[in-house]
Formats: C-alpha cells, sequence, structure tokens
C-alpha cells in the first residue's frame, strides 16, 4: 500500500464512524450495489451474438429513439416552465404565490400511475383539455404528445428546486449596478442575471433528462404504447419479461443501467466543475 | 433576494403566464382526479372503497411502506452522519452511490431483483427449495421499495448537516457526551423537522411506487395489488370511477404531503433562522 495513503483526511473526533460507515457500507452492498451487478453478471452470461441481437432488435432501438427523443423535448420545455414558474415564486409578491410553491412538488408527491391516468383522462379528445386540440387535428392522449407529457409533468419539480435557491441568493446589487451602469432590463437579465442562473438550471436540466428517461408509470398510462411508436424503452424491458424472455429482458436493461449511471456519472463531474467556479 | 410586488406590465404577464400554467398543469389534474371519483356519486364512491380489492391493496400497500420507512430512515441518519461528520477516503463515492437509486428507471431495478432472488438464480433456487417465495410476493414488493426510496432521507439531511456543522456535537464531546447522548440530544432536535419531511417524502414515494413493484409483483388481484398497481388494473379493465377512487386516495396522500412539507420547513426555518428548503429532488452536493 502507498505509505502516504491515509484512510482518514481528519482524524476522525466524534464517535460513531464504525457503526455509520459500517451499515451505511453494507445497505449500500446488499441493497444496491449487489443486484446491479448480479444483473450485468447474468446478461455476461450470454454470448455477444445474442446480447447483439437482444439490444438491435428493430424494436427496440424504435424504443431508444422514442425515449431519449421523449426525454429531450421534455426537458427544454419544462426548462422553460419550470424556470417561469421559479423566476415569479422567488421574485414577486402575488396572491397564490405560496399556494404555487407548494403544488409545485406535486408531480413528486403524487403516484406516478395516478399522474398517468389523470393526464391521459385530461386530454382524450373528449376531455377537459384535449377537446381544445381535438379540432386542431391534435392527438395527445395515447399518442406521441402524450408521452412528453408525462415527462414534462414528472419532472417539473427538478428544475422549480434547483433554480430556485441560487434565485432567493441573488442579491439585488448586482442589478441595481447593472441599471446604475445604463444597462437596460432586458441586458441586465440577458447578461448579469441569467449566468449566474446556468449551473443550477444545467443541473436541474439533467435530472429532469436523467428521470425522463427513466419514467415508466405515467408514460405508459398515457403514451398508448403502440410498438415503433410510443413504446418506451422501459416499457420493452417489461414486454420481454412478459414473453418470460429474461435474458432479452436483461440484455436491454443493461444498456439503460450503464447510460443512466454513466450520465450520473457525467452530472456529478459536471456539477462540481460548475461549482468550483462560482 | 428580496421578494417585492410587481410593479410593472410584463411582470404581471409574467406572473400571469405562470399562474396559468401551474393551474393547467398542478390544479386541473387535481381536480379531474376528485370530480372523476365522485362521477358515480358518494354512494359508488363508498361501494368502491368497500370493494375486497381496494381493501386489499390498502392493506399491501400500508405494510409495504410500514417495512420500508423505518429502513431507510435508519439508512438515511447514518448515512447523512457518516459523509458530513468524517472526512475519510471515498465519502464522495458514498453520496454518489446513494444517487443511483434515483438515476436508474424502477423498471430495470425490479428486473435486478428479479435475477438475484427469483427462480432464474442459484440462490432463488436454493430459496425456492426451502419453500421462501420473494419474488411475485410481497417481500419482492418491499425490497424493491427500499431499493428505489433509499435516497431521499439522506438527500434531505446531508445538505442540512452540512451547512449546521459539527461545533455543537464536538462542545457536547468536550463536555463528556457519549456518541448516543449527542445524537439524542444535539444532532437530532437540529434535524428534527428534516427528518421528520423525509419521513414523509420516503412514504409518498413508497406508497406510490409503480415501476419496480409492477416487475416483482407478478400483479395477482388480492394478493400482490398494491394500490398503484391496482389504479393500472382498473383502468385497463375500463373500470374508470373505481380506478379513480384508488387514485383519489393516492392524491389525498400526495397532498397532505405538500401540506406537511410547508409545515415542517417553515419550523426547520425559525430553528436555523436561514432559509430552508427540503429537496429530495436535488443531487447533494458533497
Amino acid at each position: 500500500m502507498n505509505p502516504s495513503f491515509r484512510f482518514f483526511r481528519r482524524p476522525p473526533v466524534l464517535p460513531g464512524f464504525t457503526p455509520s460507515f459500517g451499515f451505511s457500507v453494507l445497505f449500500l452492498s446488499l441493497v444496491i450495489l449487489i443486484p446491479l451487478s448480479a444483473l450485468l453478471l447474468y446478461v455476461s452470461d450470454m454470448t455477444w451474438g445474442e446480447y447483439w441481437q437482444a439490444i438491435s432488435d428493430p424494436r427496440v432501438v424504435q424504443s431508444y429513439k422514442v425515449t431519449v427523443s421523449g426525454a429531450f423535448y421534455s426537458t427544454i420545455i419544462v426548462a422553460g416552465i419550470g424556470f417561469v414558474l421559479a423566476w415569479i415564486i422567488s421574485r414577486y409578491d402575488f396572491p397564490g404565490r405560496r399556494l404555487i410553491d407548494a403544488l409545485v412538488d406535486l408531480p413528486f408527491a403524487l403516484p406516478t400511475a395516478v399522474a398517468g391516468i389523470t393526464l391521459s383522462a385530461l386530454f382524450v379528445p373528449t376531455g377537459w383539455l384535449g377537446r381544445w386540440f381535438e379540432p386542431l387535428g391534435i392527438k395527445i392522449s395515447y399518442a406521441y404528445p402524450g408521452l412528453v407529457l408525462a415527462m414534462i409533468f414528472t419532472s417539473l419539480p427538478f428544475i422549480v428546486r434547483s433554480l430556485q435557491p441560487v434565485l432567493e441568493d441573488l442579491e439585488p446589487e448586482f442589478e441595481e449596478a447593472a441599471a446604475t451602469l445604463g444597462a437596460t432590463r432586458w441586458q441586465t437579465f440577458w447578461r448579469v442575471l441569467l449566468p449566474s442562473l446556468v449551473p443550477a438550471l444545467i443541473s436541474g436540466a439533467s435530472q429532469a433528462f436523467i428521470r425522463s428517461l427513466g419514467e415508466f408509470g405515467a408514460v405508459i398510462m398515457i403514451a398508448g404504447n403502440i410498438p415503433f411508436q410510443t413504446e418506451i424503452t422501459s416499457l420493452m424491458i417489461f414486454v420481454r419479461l412478459q414473453e418470460f424472455n429474461y435474458p432479452a429482458a436483461a440484455a436491454i436493461a443493461s444498456v439503460v443501467l450503464i447510460a443512466s449511471l454513466a450520465l450520473l456519472f457525467l452530472l456529478q463531474v459536471v456539477q462540481g466543475r460548475l461549482l468550483r467556479r462560482t | 433576494m428580496t421578494i417585492k410586488r410587481p410593479t410593472l406590465v410584463h411582470q404581471w404577464l409574467l406572473i400571469a403566464l405562470g399562474i396559468v400554467l401551474a393551474v393547467l398543469m398542478l390544479v386541473v389534474p387535481l381536480v379531474l382526479i376528485f370530480s372523476q371519483a365522485l362521477s358515480g356519486g358518494w354512494s359508488l364512491l363508498a361501494q368502491n372503497l368497500n370493494e375486497d380489492f381496494m381493501k386489499h391493496a390498502i392493506g399491501l400497500t400500508v405494510l409495504t411502506t410500514l417495512a420500508t420507512v423505518p429502513i431507510n430512515l435508519v439508512f438515511g441518519i447514518l448515512l447523512a452522519w457518516c459523509v458530513t461528520h468524517y472526512d475519510f477516503f471515498g465519502r464522495r463515492l458514498l453520496t454518489t452511490l446513494v444517487d443511483i437509486p434515483y438515476a436508474t428507471s424502477p423498471v430495470v431495478a425490479g428486473l435486478c431483483y428479479l435475477v438475484v432472488y427469483g427462480l432464474e438464480s442459484t440462490l432463488g433456487k436454493w430459496l425456492y427449495g426451502h419453500d421462501i417465495q420473494l419474488m411475485f410476493a410481497w417481500p419482492g414488493i418491499i425490497m424493491v421499495t427500499v431499493f428505489v426510496t433509499s435516497p431521499y432521507v439522506a438527500r434531505i439531511l446531508i445538505p442540512l448537516m452540512q451547512a449546521q456543522g459539527a461545533d455543537e456535537e464536538i462542545a457536547a464531546l468536550s463536555l463528556g457526551a457519549s456518541g448516543w447522548q449527542i445524537f439524542r440530544r444535539v444532532t437530532l432536535p437540529n434535524i428534527k423537522w428534516a427528518l421528520l419531511y423525509g419521513i414523509v417524502i420516503t412514504n409518498a414515494r413508497a406508497v406510490g411506487e409503480f415501476g419496480a413493484v409492477s416487475v416483482v409483483s407478478g400483479t395477482i388481484m388480492n394478493q400482490t395489488l398494491t394500490l398503484p398497481l391496482l389504479v393500472e388494473q382498473l383502468n385497463n379493465d375500463y373500470k374508470t370511477a373505481a380506478a379513480f377512487t384508488a387514485a383519489a386516495l393516492l392524491a389525498c396522500m400526495a397532498m397532505l404531503t405538500l401540506l406537511l412539507k410547508t409545515v415542517m420547513e417553515w419550523r426547520q426555518k425559525r430553528r436555523d433562522d436561514t432559509p430552508a428548503h427540503f429537496s429530495p429532488e436535488t443531487i447533494a452536493k458533497p
């Protein structure tokens, strides 16, 4: 072992390190690491040919495209909506502010299956909101827009709650200084406020994106699950399981797992960088 | 940032836009759930609530939550304590690992457990030989729910405990307090409200978990259907009013969660005198 290596960077002062560290590591191993590794081990029993066939089936490939594009569009839209909500909640005093602030967490607290049937009932052609789109020939429930809508709904809190603390910490002095120096409101927003919000926005949007990639309950209840059109990858895993084709299900799941872990670590690295800079 | 009253037209327009968005996205869906649940009148609602499958689903959901919340509560406290009170090799790794369940698709999580404990594996066959059934039964439902809801308590506690620092604990130690006394008398009162919200949100997510549970449940009516699975099942069977009755129960739980969050954030703020936000949604920054 490297002689300069020390486990403790600072010697522990408080008692309780062994039980808290021991239990945390045991829990993380049993609950998280072993099951995830088991999936990868299970997949490693397959030959490359079988694996490739399972993950490159045209219907599965189409589901990757649907999932990623749906998550991409929904993240862009929800970033806009979340920005407006976070902005007005943290800057202006208006009737109903507290209520909206509390309701922003609804998509997080409401079970996703409930979100799914509710949104689909709202946006069917006879539904309260769907009837306004019907004359325009836009189908939302049981079609691709419904899938994007479900992702928008479930990822809204991630954007708002990432932006809100940063918006609340912004000192009014910066804006006042900009105004004194002759900046227009638009310039102040664009040149002074927005740059300090970008790290939080990126962090929130990445989390919204990751969440949308994995969203299952809300999406399958509204998307209609038409093969090659509105089937998401999580659903493909489910379909393979119902066909009792465990290896194929595990193969697709391993792709999803590796992609989401890669995104998570990327997000951690990027976030570390962004935070150090500010 | 100080909150100010809007004065200019474009500020009012922005607020109006925000309110319209919030009403359309958040209020209208809630109203719809209850109006659908009540579409057949109060008597049908009562009848639906009295059905065997509904009572069974409620029972299973409560059992799952009662088992899940204490486990994740203990884990969350110990992990948060460990990463905020000591500086050691691998500290950042621990905080990253606890985020894995949140980045993993729930269906993938369910499948992982199926691969370990199901009949496909040696362990699963051994368990089967000893008449222990974990998958497609309630123990499996609890196991995947523990996985999915494990990050929340830790995520809420870590930023708070970091901000509070360890000065008070060290002072207690120098006065001769034992480890348990320090936790019980110093740390716990400081994090009380955040911890309670951790319980509330873990509860909400445990009650509502759908993807992972649907993989390991086997969806057997009156046996392995939790409330969210029942919602889907009834909806697939075109029993809309009954589906929305179950949905309304879950929506009540969600609204109670929001109410408790508001109250507990306010109490924690009063205690710390700093703006406190409980954000189980955002990644903990080590």
